[in-house]
């Protein structure tokens, strides 16, 4: 941080700010807002859309706010006549090459281009129509491409190089050809797309959104042959009332009485099968601890999470070489789905034919996910739809339910009941700090040597974490892990889980047990979660669910006394049978190139 | 490996394996194979460790670098505005009816390609065709013709 003040004047007010501040940054320091279309917080400069214009005393040309540093006695106009005719000028230039159907456009009400459009009142029309049509591509079953709504600002690019290090989408072409593309303009279900959504959550337009299914799952609702319930990722929850303009907070029990009011017929928690998670998990790391150091088997260390299937498909595109490391263990929400279709059907006497499994999710990559063909444990399709956390927005504006009056209401059991651990799966480092919870525990009969159970150092938004935890005076049949010092590491985002990787294989780095998340922040970033997104309003959902954890009675996933119940009649134990059949997986290796 | 891995790979030695490494290494297949196979831009991903994606964006920019396969001998004419007040259309529209095809596609002999291409830089002397390397100002649909003949004349 350079400790330089510059002092400039911006609609002649004074303002004194760091050196090697944007122009943009310093007018936001005194509460002016500067239109932006290709800028964006977590992402480099690009200065390509020109929207962010201002007059410079002195200076003939208008200079791009996002992308000029202040200097020494500046005078800087964000709103002059000079800037609002230019402004207006660039606006139109977009508009006349833009399939502005905003009526039949999923992201009218939520797109940056139109509010500016709506903003700015043009509409004159004054440069000639060259806006030309295309097919939308649809062959990913997270993501919908449509060109004709790109305004080539390469948010997705830089999206899917800088944080996610995927660089599926680059700018191809040029001149009035010029677009976003993928490898000999191939499907995106065809390329290396992890399906994360990162770029959706970024693109101003609706030229990258999710695919959304808001409307068979209604279909569904309004079946009356069909039971339907529905589970609720951790992260959604204190995330889903930025959809009404409420910021990032904890809206849980809104929310459930939401999805009641929706119709939906029973409203069931992820959270659940993310304590169970944690015990497949956690019993699985103890059983590849066991086999390496007491059998002196070859297994595969580090174990790497698998609850996130944007990182899956990284994993199998990208190291290939490398599945055996990853836990067997579904995510949350497919294991949720065949527990529904078999354990629940037979406890509410249901035929699991007649069985809609919906889930709410921070995430795109798990509306992949549900299609994968392996997710088929209970004969059927386990989760029939996901949405996004923003689908769930528009429902229930649609439905007209006033969300922010709505009174708190509880999930219903069974497969309701969760505890601390399985929320803070929506934070990075959540889905370690509650294996760690579980497992030092089974393994010492002691809780986790932290204060109040917060693992804070596994906490935080450092792209890479590591830590090491001592394990010692454990319980006799642990004998193996006397004195052991248990190696982990975090990452969220792909960029960082590459590098992380990279360490890993260049032997650089040993650990015992890996969490990665493919999205910034982890679930609460999610490509699902509602727009916009950068490093403060993720601060904000992480300390949201990490005071929702604080705030439950049970904070360790084996205290969940439904997680008790299920191996007492059903599964009977940790990484058997049953689990084999349902809960677990394989993968795939595919294509780097 | 293939020929063109093989060509890709010693391309790499010369050029190194960075990012920047990527023009010299596109022009090299160019000159070797005429156009860019998917094959070909695989292995200089693979060469490179970038994304096939971020090559073909760097190879669609350039004209001339084609990710089509191309007949022997490429001829391309100018499109950009003064050939094109000065005649191109005519020019390619002769040239269409010799060659028996349209514009953008190869003869069924493998022996050419019909392309456009922007400016060449031989404004004052429009319209202008060029033949692989070979520029020729002030064509009609006349001399076209004619040059192409004097090609189709050599084996
Ligand atoms: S992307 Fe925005 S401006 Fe374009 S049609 Fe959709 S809502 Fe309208
Ligand atoms: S797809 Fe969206 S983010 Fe990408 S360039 Fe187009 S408008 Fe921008
Ligand atoms: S979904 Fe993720 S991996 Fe796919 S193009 Fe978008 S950012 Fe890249
Ligand atoms: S926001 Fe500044 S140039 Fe696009
Ligand atoms: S316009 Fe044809 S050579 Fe310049």
């Amino acid at each position: 941080m350079s400790t330089y003040k510059v002092n400039l004047k911006v609609n002649n007010l004074n303002v004194s700010v760091d050196e090697g501040t944007t122009i943009l940054d310093a007018a936001r320091q005194l509460n002016f807002k500067i239109p932006t279309l290709c800028h964006h917080d977590d992402l480099c400069v690009a200065g390509n859309c020109r929207v962010c214009v201002v007059e410079q005393v002195g200076n003939r040309l208008l200079p791009a706010a996002c992308a000029t540093p202040v200097s020494e006695g500046m005078e800087v106009l964000t709103n002059s006549m000079k800037v609002r005719q230019a402004r207006k000028n660039i606006i139109e230039l977009l508009l006349s090459e833009h399939n502005a159907d905003c009526t039949k456009c999923f992201k009218s009400g939520y797109c940056e281009l139109q509010e500016m459009a709506n903003e700015y009142r043009t509409g004159d029309h004054i440069f000639l129509d060259v806006r030309s049509k295309n097919e939308i591509d649809i062959s990913s079953p997270s993501i919908e491409k449509d060109d004709s709504k790109c305004i080539r600002c390469q948010r997705c690019v830089r999206t899917c190089t800088e944080l996610q290090a995927v660089s599926a989408l680059a700018v191809t072409h040029k001149g009035k050809e010029m677009k976003i593309s993928t490898f000999l303009d191939k499907p995106m279900n065809d390329v290396v797309c992890t399906n994360c959504g990162q770029c959706i959550n970024r693109c101003p337009t609706a030229s990258l959104v999710e695919r959304n299914y808001i409307d068979q799952v209604f279909d569904a609702i309004y079946d009356p042959k069909k039971f339907v319930v529905v589970q609720t990722a951790p992260a959604t929850r204190v995330a889903i009332s930025e959809e009404f303009g409420l910021g990032p907070n904890r809206s849980t029990g809104k929310m459930v009485a939401a999805l009641r009011r929706l119709g939906f017929d029973k409203v069931l928690d992820t959270d659940f099968t993310a304590d169970l998670t944690i015990m497949e998990e956690g019993t699985e790391l103890l059983t590849r601890l066991k086999e390496a150091l007491v059998d002196g088997k070859e297994v595969a260390l580090p174990m790497m999470t698998s609850c996130s299937p944007g990182w899956i498909k990284f994993q199998e595109h990208i190291f290939p070489d490398m599945l055996d490391n990853l836990s067997t263990c579904k995510s949350p929400q497919q294991m949720f789905g065949p527990l529904a279709k078999t354990y629940y059907a037979e406890k509410i006497n249901k035929n699991p034919a007649d069985m809609v499994v919906v889930s709410i999710m921070p995430c795109t990559a798990k509306k992949y996910e549900a299609e994968r063909p392996e997710m088929r444990g209970s004969g059927y399709k386990d989760v029939d739809f996901v949405l996004t956390t923003r689908e769930l927005g528009r429902m229930i504006h649609q439905a007209g339910i006033d969300f922010e009056k709505l009174e708190d209401e509880k999930y219903d059991s069974i497969l309701g009941e969760s505890t601390g651990a399985a929320v803070i799966f929506g934070a990075t480092g959540g889905v370690m700090e509650a294996a760690l919870r579980t497992a030092y525990e089974i393994v010492t009969g002691r809780e986790v040597p932290f204060a109040n159970l917060n693992i804070k150092p596994v906490r935080g938004m450092d792209g890479i974490k590591e830590a090491a935890v001592k394990i010692k005076d454990v319980k006799e049949e642990w004998s193996f892990l006397e004195g052991v010092e248990l190696k982990i590491a975090i990452a969220h985002g792909l960029a960082n889980a590459k590098e992380l990787m990279n360490k890993i294989k260049s032997g650089e780095a040993d650990y015992h047990f890996i969490e990665v998340m493919a999205c910034p922040s982890g679930c609460i970033g999610g490509g699902g979660q509602p727009i916009p997104t950068n490093m403060e309003i993720r601060k904000k959902r992480a300390a949201a669910i990490y005071e929702e954890d604080e705030k439950m009675v049970l904070r360790k996933s084996h205290e969940n006394p439904e997680v008790t119940e299920i191996y007492k009649s059903f599964l009977h134990k940790p990484l058997g049978h049953r689990s084999h059949d349902l809960l677990h997986t394989h993968y795939y290796p595919r294509k780097r190139y | 490996m293939t020929n063109v891995e093989e060509l890709v790979k010693q391309q790499a030695e010369i050029h190194g394996h960075k990012r920047e490494s990527l023009m010299p290494i596109l022009q090299a297949v160019i000159r070797s194979e005429r156009f860019l196979s998917e094959e070909a831009m695989v292995a200089i991903a693979k060469e490179l460790d970038i994304s096939t994606a971020d090559v073909y964006g760097t190879a669609s920019f350039y004209t001339f670098m084609d990710t089509k396969p191309k007949g022997k001998n490429i001829i391309r004419v100018c499109k950009t505005i003064t050939c094109h007040m000065k005649g191109k259309d005519a020019v390619i529209g002769a040239l269409e009816d010799l060659l028996k095809i349209k514009l953008g596609d190869n003869t069924s002999d493998g022996k050419f390609s019909l392309l456009q291409a922007n400016c060449l830089g031989w404004c004052h002397k429009g319209p202008v065709m060029l033949i692989n390397d070979e520029v020729y100002p002030e064509v009609t649909p006349q001399s076209a013709v004619e040059v192409i003949q004097e090609y189709l004349k050599q084996k």
